[in-house]
């Protein structure tokens, strides 16, 4: 809490606004200041620039608990009242394994691959309720 | 025990014992070459069975001596206990089952009384009583020590087969670029679901793989605990941001699976793999089948 107060800038998480997408890049542990502030950047910017999509690439986090678990869904449910999509891109195999063991399987959150196939799968026209064929449409 | 209770005195039943196995030790060693346990391993020679049967009497005097005639754990018998476990496994091989083995090792002990009986003919009846009666314990020590040893033979080898089913059994393959597929063969325990898990998602990573397919037609029996896996996996496969089909139910699973009430709404099914991956190209934009633009059969 500290280091947030005497390090402003390194408490904060970058949100970078790449066209009509959020991009958000988590780095190793998220502390709860960090994941207040980065949920309020979020849902201003959404507002502010009229987003559509949120990106959320935690490839480089390692560690995953269940805090993080729900700062995920927190972020997706209320980028959703907003309109935006979000999808969470990169999730290692470990941090995968540990959420569904701890029991959150984060039934709402849109997954990825990697942040370009985040990005491609929101480049795609909204596919309703995701059921039966509506991934690979191509037009 | 009555060799206790008299202590370390020369004259303890046990200590008679000794000095008989040790007095007697070859006429044992070529009576005992004659039992079907000795004559039926040791068939190269007549000299090998009894050089093994002294190895044995020689361990059985060392264990008296040491007064713990009842003792699987006394240090006389770690000598013999190689050779012990090689008899039986022979046996073993032979088709004989372990208490057939047992009676075999039973088998060895009357020679050995009649032989005491004789030599101790002269003795008070008491005495003679108790000197027979610490050969029988003995002798029946030394028959566990064989079941022993043969059973801790076959739990290491039950060990290092489960191990090797770990590491054969969980093949990822790739079908198709951005297509992986596990075919899962045998009983989903934890242990091995876990083990599929771990190497579906790496394998995802490493292929960039969008979709998985488990192939489950090699799967005897789905009860609850095993869907409960096969959520956790495909759960876990779409956190990773791939999608996860489950294929090759068979008719009667796909009962099973409705009788127990299982819900498996969130996890796409297919009933063969060709079907899932008929899917899978599907989705990927891939067909193979000629058609016109947008043709394709969707369901």
């Amino acid at each position: 809490m500290n280091e947030a107060f005497s390090h402003p800038v390194a408490g904060q998480v970058p949100v970078l606004r790449l066209g009509d997408v959020l991009l958000v890049t988590l780095q190793g542990d998220l502390h709860d200041s960090m994941a207040h502030r980065l949920q309020q950047d979020i849902s201003e910017t959404i507002v502010r620039s009229g987003v559509t999509g949120v990106v959320i690439d935690i490839s480089g986090v390692e560690m995953v608990d269940s805090f993080l678990g729900r700062v995920l869904a927190e972020i997706a449910a209320q980028s959703a009242l907003l309109a935006a999509r979000t999808v969470v891109a990169g999730m290692r195999p470990a941090v995968a394994i540990t959420l569904v063991e701890l029991g959150l399987t984060l039934p709402g959150l849109r997954t990825a691959l990697t942040t370009e196939a985040a990005l491609e799968s929101l480049a795609r026209p909204v596919a309703g309720p995701r059921s039966g064929g509506g991934r690979g449409e191509s037009p | 025990m009555p060799q206790h209770e008299t202590g370390g005195a020369p004259g303890t039943p046990a200590h008679e014992v000794r000095d008989f196995l040790r007095r007697r030790s070859e006429e044992i060693a070529q009576r005992w070459a004659d039992e079907p346990l000795f004559r039926t391993v040791f068939t190269v020679s007549r000299e090998e069975a009894v050089e093994a049967g002294r190895a044995v009497v020689d361990a059985l005097a060392r264990v008296a001596d040491s007064q713990r005639v009842e003792d699987p754990d006394a240090a006389g018998f770690t000598a013999v206990r190689e050779q012990l476990a090689r008899m039986g496994a022979a046996r073993s091989r032979a088709g004989l089952s372990t208490t057939q083995v047992a009676s075999e090792l039973a088998a060895l002990r009357p020679p050995v009384d009649k032989l005491l009986v004789a030599d101790l003919e002269r003795e008070r009846p008491e005495s003679l009583r108790e000197c027979s009666t610490a050969l029988t314990v003995l002798m029946g020590t030394l028959r566990l020590v064989a079941m022993q040893t043969a059973l801790s033979e076959i739990q290491a080898l039950t060990d290092r087969q489960r191990l090797q089913l770990l590491e054969v059994a969980t093949p990822v393959i790739k079908l198709w670029d951005g297509i992986v597929a596990v075919p899962l063969i045998g009983t989903l325990d934890s242990a091995r679901s876990q083990v599929v898990m771990e190497t579906l998602l790496n394998a995802v990573v490493d292929q960039h793989a969008r979709f998985a397919i488990l192939d489950i037609t090699g799967v005897p029996t789905v009860d609850s605990l095993v869907a409960q896996h096969l959520m956790k996996t495909v759960a876990a496969v779409r956190l990773m941001g791939a999608e996860c089909v489950v294929s090759g139910i068979r008719p009667a699973i796909a009962q099973t699976i409705v009788h127990l009430g299982l819900d498996l709404g969130t996890v796409r099914t297919r009933a063969g793999l060709a079907d899932a991956l008929a899917h899978c190209l599907d989705e990927l934009g891939a067909n193979i089948v000629a058609a016109a633009p947008g043709g394709a059969d969707r369901k």
